[in-house]
């Protein structure tokens, strides 16, 4: 009897305190949320997507949760919900097919590259893809279990240059920050990451980085509560202003 | 151990006797009491309804795991016996001795505990890296670059696990007072000879206690060892950064990886039995 009665109390308390939570979170009645999952490197050119389409979207507040791509796929994965997500590389959206989670088929929308960037004084002078492997060059790069580091690998075994890494980070935007905060002589970044740093990074051109490219595939999930405007923003997205964005920030087209 | 220092004896309070009656509880404080300890427990026995059992050998024995669980043991004892041999007067100079500043001191010492990890792991990045203050001068001068090596991974975990021993033998030296030390002075000893005869074997519990905690600390260290030392397989990867790089792909094998930490976690505690655990200390 006593028991039941703690019990009951304690369920009492939970219920009063997740109906607060989820209270908050489904906000007022005429704004809608729309929440995009999308890669770390395309924080800055979806932002600025994102903006755009909320204006011509009135009432419509988009979020995003800019992550790995391999993170996101895997919180997808486990059911953390979401209205689209936008990968890095066509490996994480198979991921998330197999699992069921999409509610549309996945299209490309954007491609990108690696390039090599030091610090803007380029301590170690590097030239080419190949001085990288000079022992006395540190160079950090994405872990091979993320988009970036997987490319990175395929870049690798198209120049036959085998690079010794001194930290394998993951996410692109570490290796960014290193060679910004010049402790480390290189970094592997995909160039609009390199784009979106300005003046804090040099970049070094190199050749075997054309053969490698990523193609970055967008797609509906199931668990969208709202369906039609998930659609509306990958349209958005592939549609011509999308395009004009994508290419400002230095993606190439698909 | 324990009994054989004296003055402690005294100030230990005596464990409560077998069958002695338990002040009761209020029913008001029971409620939330219960669901502090769901907020604990469930999280980890969710971690072991995720892992499939059949893979688990081959999870925990595959060389990712092997090789961080090595490292992980290795610099987490490094940095324990780093903070002993630095953390540890700290302790004694902060106890026994009056300056001004002191408060400040002692209030910077109680820092690694309150800043997130990574704010540390930054903190010593700048100050260490190749264009730092410190770091710049070591590279030139030495050719020393710690940044990407273990040392730079026993140094976070230093940096952040320390004040656990340094708190734990400072409050001990407290609470122990000067007395003792007076009784020896007065009887001739040096201030060297008090400190190994009498000083030291009253610190003898809070010291096993503040160890073991240091370690347990320096065992879970993530934020400021990837932000400063970077991430390496045998090199800097620790488990903590061995779990989080193997979630972005593998999840099991991630689970597998972080149900070993609580393994090691709960046998620290429980074995070694840190007083300052048991709220009796």
């Amino acid at each position: 009897m006593n028991h039941a009665r703690r019990g009951g109390g304690a369920v009492a308390v939970l219920t009063v305190l997740l109906s607060l939570v989820t209270g908050c979170g489904a906000g007022g009645s005429g704004q809608r949320t729309l929440t995009v999952l999308a890669a770390a490197s395309l924080t800055e050119s979806f932002r600025a997507i994102g903006d755009e389409f909320s204006r011509n979207n009135p009432g419509i507040d988009v979020r995003f949760n800019f992550q790995g791509s391999s993170l996101l796929a895997e919180q997808i994965r486990q059911g953390s919900g979401g209205d689209v997500f936008a990968s890095a590389n066509e490996e994480m959206m198979t991921k998330v097919r197999r699992a069921d989670a999409l509610a549309g088929q996945p299209r490309p929308f954007a491609t990108n590259r690696l390039t090599v960037v030091v610090p803007p004084d380029n301590p170690a002078g590097v030239e080419s893809f190949a001085d990288l492997a000079d022992p006395d060059t540190s160079v950090v790069v994405c872990a091979p279990r993320v988009p970036c580091g997987s490319a990175t690998e395929r870049v690798e075994s198209a120049s036959g240059v085998e690079l010794s890494p001194v930290s394998e980070e993951n996410d692109v935007k570490d290796v960014l920050h290193k060679v910004v905060a010049g402790e480390a002589d290189a970094g592997l970044v995909y160039v609009t990451d390199a784009e979106s740093a300005g003046d804090e990074v040099e970049v070094v051109d190199f050749p075997a980085a054309d053969e490698v490219t990523n193609e970055y595939p967008i797609a509906e999930l199931a668990a969208s509560e709202h369906p039609e405007l998930a659609e509306r923003f990958v349209e958005f997205v592939r549609g011509e202003r999308g395009r004009e964005i994508l290419d400002e920030y230095g993606f190439g087209a698909p | 151990m324990r009994g054989s220092a004296p003055p402690l004896g005294r100030l230990v309070p005596r464990r409560a006797r077998e069958g002695e009656r338990p002040v009761g509880v209020p029913l008001p404080l029971r409620l939330p009491a219960l669901l502090a300890l769901a907020l604990i427990v469930l999280p980890v026995l969710g971690l072991f309804a995720r892992v499939d059992p059949a893979r688990l050998p081959t999870l925990l024995t595959g060389p990712a795991a092997l090789t961080a669980l090595g490292l992980s043991v290795r610099t987490a004892l490094a940095a324990t016996l780093l903070a002993l041999l630095l953390g540890g007067p700290l302790a004694v100079v902060l106890a026994r001795s009056r300056f001004p500043g002191l408060r400040f001191v002692r209030g910077c010492v109680l820092l690694p505990l309150v800043l997130p990890p990574v704010v540390g792991g930054l903190a010593l990045l700048y100050l260490l890296g190749r264009t730092g203050p410190l770091g710049g001068p070591l590279r030139d001068w030495f050719g020393l670059s710690l940044p990407y090596t273990t040392a730079a991974v026993v140094l976070a975990q230093t940096f952040v696990a320390m004040p656990f021993l340094v708190v734990s033998l400072e409050g001990a030296l407290r609470a122990a007072g000067t007395e003792y030390e007076r009784v020896s002075a007065t009887l001739g000893a040096g201030p060297w000879l008090t400190f190994r005869r009498v000083t030291l074997p009253m610190l003898l519990p809070a010291l096993g206690s503040g160890l073991v905690l240091t370690f347990a600390r320096a065992l879970g260290e993530f934020g400021a060892t990837i932000t400063f030392a970077g991430s390496l397989r045998g090199t800097t990867r620790t488990l903590p950064l061995a779990i989080y790089t193997e979630a972005q792909a593998d999840v099991d094998a991630a689970v597998a990886m972080s149900l070993l930490l609580v393994a090691i976690a709960l046998l620290v505690i429980l074995v070694a039995r840190p007083k300052a655990v048991e709220g009796r200390g």
